[in-house]
């Protein structure tokens, strides 16, 4: 009586193609297993070579747009001596030999980059000894070169070599650490153009998204949202009207024993236009959590009163003589900035296919971090994690949404309602926003001490906003100076490479923002509000001094004490943010006359984490009009340090599309909570940038030899304030909340 | 029970006639290259062409397509290779690649009708196309690569028929 019959086969050609033969003509293989019986040479788990000379590079990240496939195959092709033309890649299933598995933070070529390349020198050292003993040389005299080991006018391709077979594997990880890197001007492939190998199959309708995940039998569901995030539960489901909709099947309350996503009901039906139809028709009544009527204003009101408490929060940064120095000052500057709910809108609404088979329960869809839902779904289904596996999809956009894979959980909990049949549940465009966990919106305090010569002599940075990695992945919240565990990604960013005396950085988690909804990681995470605080308050602050912004900043970003920067990732510290701003400050022509009403305002941060900083200035050049208040952005610069380029085109398209998400979030996004829920659910509420939007862009590259670290993020951190500085220096108003309205800039004209 | 022809083949559809024709499309017939972004005809990731016209086939009832011809990414051209699909892999326009179908089906449509547009027409033909991944400056580029070949290629073709 429970079961759900498998859609009938409707009009002429339903396909319900197995998905490892539609995933097969893709761009992206789902498994490929490595077998030493098949003649397969696998020198690390991260690559294999076969007898025809293919390279098939394993890839562990998630592709969302960043091509992130082609940067780390690269970078084995190059160490390796590879021919491009044989290199494959190989996105793979969760599996508990690839370690922990997340795409996000703009980690991915920073932490892929001594893995795979000492990996591929591995392998190119054990193909020139086995090439030289087939050739019947010394290594000494071989040369490795695009797939072959040449010496002289002998030579013997990587395919054949094994073949021969024989070949070491198993290195240990201290071997591997030694293993020889090639020398920076030896690189032939990392720098250079290529096209990413993902691309053509995103132009023709065959990449596939977890969308276009299908099995024979499956059934289609949507979600029905309870009315708060958590802490509701269903009283009853009223099916009579839903019935009446052609294809309806049933309506099922979940039970989400890991208390991922209590309270939703899933609607089952023969087609997703059913199932999204009497999902629309259903009746069903919840008892609410106790967060039903939370607005935006209760959430800024609760931030002003923890910020209020000084003993609350984590202290980051706690440097003696903070008070002191600022019982001292002649000067003392206090500014509050916010920033409002921000969703992720990444265009793929979620969704996922889930059923069990042979025991082993498949979740089908894009992730960013499978390492953290395995455990969830764990706990949810009630068996062991080694019996469930996530099949890996492109993402439809992930921006940080795709890190937290509740969706995956609720439908894993939708086939386990129905015995394990396959389900695919997909979440409408309203559905997707309600059930995002959106950019918490924020309050910061910031305060300034100003001694001799307006320097500053000491800051103090409070901010509080609703913490995501305490709402989903707790283990990684350090202690701070006080012992009080913060979340680390919620505050980066005000633990900057100023040299500002004495410093403290208070992390204050907004207790009412996690209450009320899953507070997100989205793209940058903190250093989206935290530097629209530290940068506005620059300018703020230079002004208070009566110095030039661009000089006040450089004079701090003296690479002294702590800023002075340390060995792998942060070489040269401070000094090559100043690098940047400096070059910046030339290129955009900083302090050159501008029209009337049109002002250039900069900004400068070190991106995302101080362990990992990608040295980034902004310039932004816009137009106020002060009749409306409306702001033109005419023209965005940028400069970045980001180390060692290895896909130039690649970074350059992750800094477009950084520089103008920046840009979105400071004029175009923003929604405000509203009983309990977000208030903008669609595109008629909630703006995203448009191409009539996009201002002149020019983007430069400082040249480095130094560690390459992330850009998926830090153009996105320095946009808005500079924005902000742009207008007040164009007519003289300061905004301090984001987005940037245009009564907000009305309002703050000078009189 | 609606007629009509999808990428050149005639298709005959049994799902009711208020089904929007992008879930016709993706869960009857089985082409998954159009994709649904917002379901209210605001994102365009669901565009395909009716009779060589843009629609946004999630706000478009299969009913109303009786008798007329419907195109897919999949069916803009048999290898994937239509100039407006070609400029897009040279100027590596997608990140995601989850708006490009819709994207591309809007070009070519734009170009078909204004085969050498200006910016503004170009950012006109665009703006319903929403792209969050904010790939719009080389989509834009794209779009004047592939103008630039298409209206070269009938300058030509029209000189070497007057030659
Ligand atoms: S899905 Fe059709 S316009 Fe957005
Ligand atoms: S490429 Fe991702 S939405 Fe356009």
């Amino acid at each position: 009586m429970n079961t759900i019959a498998g859609p009938s086969p409707v009009g002429l050609s339903r396909r319900g193609l197995l998905i490892s033969m539609t995933a097969a003509g893709a761009a992206f293989t789902l498994t490929s297993p490595t077998d030493a019986a098949t003649g397969v040479y696998e020198p690390t788990i991260w690559y294999s070579i076969d007898r025809s000379g293919a390279v098939t590079v394993h890839i562990i990240r998630a592709e969302m747009g960043q091509h992130v496939g082609t940067a780390i195959a690269r970078i084995v092709a190059d160490e390796l001596e590879a021919d491009w033309a044989k290199v494959k890649i190989d996105h793979v299933d969760s599996d508990p030999r690839w370690g922990l598995m997340v795409t996000g933070g703009s980690w991915s070529v920073w932490q892929s980059y001594p893995l795979y390349s000492q990996a591929a020198a591995a392998g190119r050292i054990a193909l020139v000894e086995a090439g030289a003993k087939a050739l019947g040389v010394p290594a000494a005299s071989c040369v490795a070169r695009d797939g072959a080991i040449v010496a002289g006018a002998k030579s013997i391709s990587y395919g054949d070599i094994v073949a021969r077979g024989g070949l070491p594997s198993g290195y240990t990880a201290e071997a591997l650490a030694k293993m020889p890197v090639k020398d920076a001007t030896q690189r032939r492939l990392v720098g250079r153009p290529v096209i990413a190998r993902d691309i053509p199959a995103k132009t023709n309708g065959q990449g596939l998204y977890g969308l276009d995940a299908k099995v024979p039998g499956m059934v289609y569901a949507r979600p029905r949202l309870p009315p708060t995030r958590y802490g509701a539960s269903v009283t009853a489901i009223d099916e009579s009207e839903a019935r009446k909709i052609p294809g309806y099947l049933r309506a099922i309350a979940l039970d989400d024993p890991s208390g991922t996503a209590p309270g939703v009901v899933m609607v089952y039906a023969e087609s997703f236009v059913a199932a999204d139809r009497a999902a629309e028709a259903l009746k069903v009544t919840w008892k609410p959590g106790d967060t039903a009527t939370v607005s935006e204003a209760d959430l800024q009101a609760r931030a002003r009163t923890l910020i209020a408490d000084k003993a609350g929060g984590g202290l980051v940064v706690d440097d003696p003589g903070v008070d002191a120095a600022f019982a001292a000052a002649g000067t003392t500057l206090e500014r509050t900035y916010t920033t409002a709910t921000a969703l992720h809108f990444q265009l793929e609404p979620v969704n996922a296919l889930a059923f069990e088979k042979d025991g082993v329960f498949e979740i089908h869809t894009g992730n960013q971090w499978q390492s953290l839902v395995l455990p969830w779904l764990a706990k949810a289904l009630g068996r062991d994690e080694k019996t469930i596996v996530l099949r890996t999809y492109l993402l439809g956009g992930g921006f940080g949404r795709r890190l937290n894979g509740d969706y995956a959980v609720v439908a894993a909990l939708a086939s386990k309602a129905i015995g394990g049949k396959p389900v695919k549940v997909v979440w409408t465009r309203p559905d997707d926003t309600r059930f995002d966990s959106p950019r918490s919106p924020s309050v910061q305090v910031v305060r300034a001490a100003l001694g001799a010569g307006g320097r500053i002599t000491a800051m103090d940075h409070a901010c509080c906003a609703g913490w995501p990695t305490q709402a989903m992945a707790p283990f990684f919240m350090p202690n701070g100076k006080n012992g009080v565990a913060y979340d680390p990604f919620a505050i980066s960013g005000a633990d900057h490479w100023y040299n500002v005396g004495a410093q403290r950085v208070r992390a204050i988690r907004n207790d009412l923002a996690n209450r009320a909804f899953r507070p997100g990681w989205l793209r940058s995470v903190g250093p989206g509000f935290t530097n629209w605080a530290v940068e506005c308050f620059m300018d703020e602050a230079a002004l208070a001094a009566k110095a030039d912004p661009v000089a006040f900043r450089l004079k701090m970003l003296d690479a002294r004490g702590r800023n002075a920067g340390s060995s792998p990732n942060a070489v040269g510290g401070a000094a090559r943010q100043a690098a940047v701003l400096r070059r910046l400050a030339s290129k955009a022509g900083w302090g050159g006359a501008l029209p009337k009403n049109t002002g250039l305002g900069v900004a400068t941060t070190f991106g995302q984490e101080r362990d990992m900083p990608t040295w980034v200035a902004c310039a932004a050049r816009v137009a106020v009009d002060s009749a409306t208040g409306a702001v033109k952005v005419e023209k965005l610069t940028l400069v970045v340090d980001c180390g060692i380029v290895v896909d130039p085109d690649g970074a350059l398209a992750q800094m477009e599309g950084a520089a103008l998400w920046g840009l979105s979030l400071a004029l175009k996004e923003g929604s405000a909570f509203e009983g309990g829920q977000p208030r903008d659910l669609n595109l008629d509420g909630y703006t995203p940038l448009r191409m009539s939007d996009v201002p002149d862009l020019d983007i430069e590259f400082v040249k480095s030899d130094h560690v390459p670290v992330g850009l998926g993020e830090p153009a996105t951190t320095v946009v808005g304030p500079a924005i902000g500085n742009a207008i007040f220096n164009a007519v003289g108003a300061r905004v301090r909340d984001l987005p940037i309205r245009p009564d907000a800039v009305k309002a703050a004209l000078p009189a | 029970m609606t007629q009509f022809r999808l990428n050149g083949r005639s298709v005959t559809l049994t799902t009711p006639d208020d089904t929007p024709l992008l879930w016709a499309i993706r869960d009857e017939v089985g082409l998954t290259g159009t994709k649904f972004g917002c379901g209210i005809g605001a994102c365009g990731a669901c565009t395909v062409h009716v009779d060589g016209q843009a629609v946004r086939s999630c706000v478009t009832p299969v009913g109303s397509m009786a008798g007329l011809s419907v195109t897919t990414i999949e069916g803009l051209d048999p290898a994937g290779r239509h100039p407006v699909q070609q400029a897009w892999i040279e100027t590596q326009a997608p990140q995601c690649g989850y708006c490009q179908s819709g994207q591309i089906m809007q070009a070519a449509a734009l170009l078909k009708e204004t085969p050498a547009p200006t910016d503004d027409q170009i950012v006109a033909a665009m703006e319903g196309n929403l792209c969050r991944c904010m790939a719009y400056v080389r989509i834009k580029r794209a779009i004047k690569l592939a103008a630039s070949r298409t209206s070269a290629g009938r300058t030509s073709a029209r000189q070497g028929a007057k030659a």
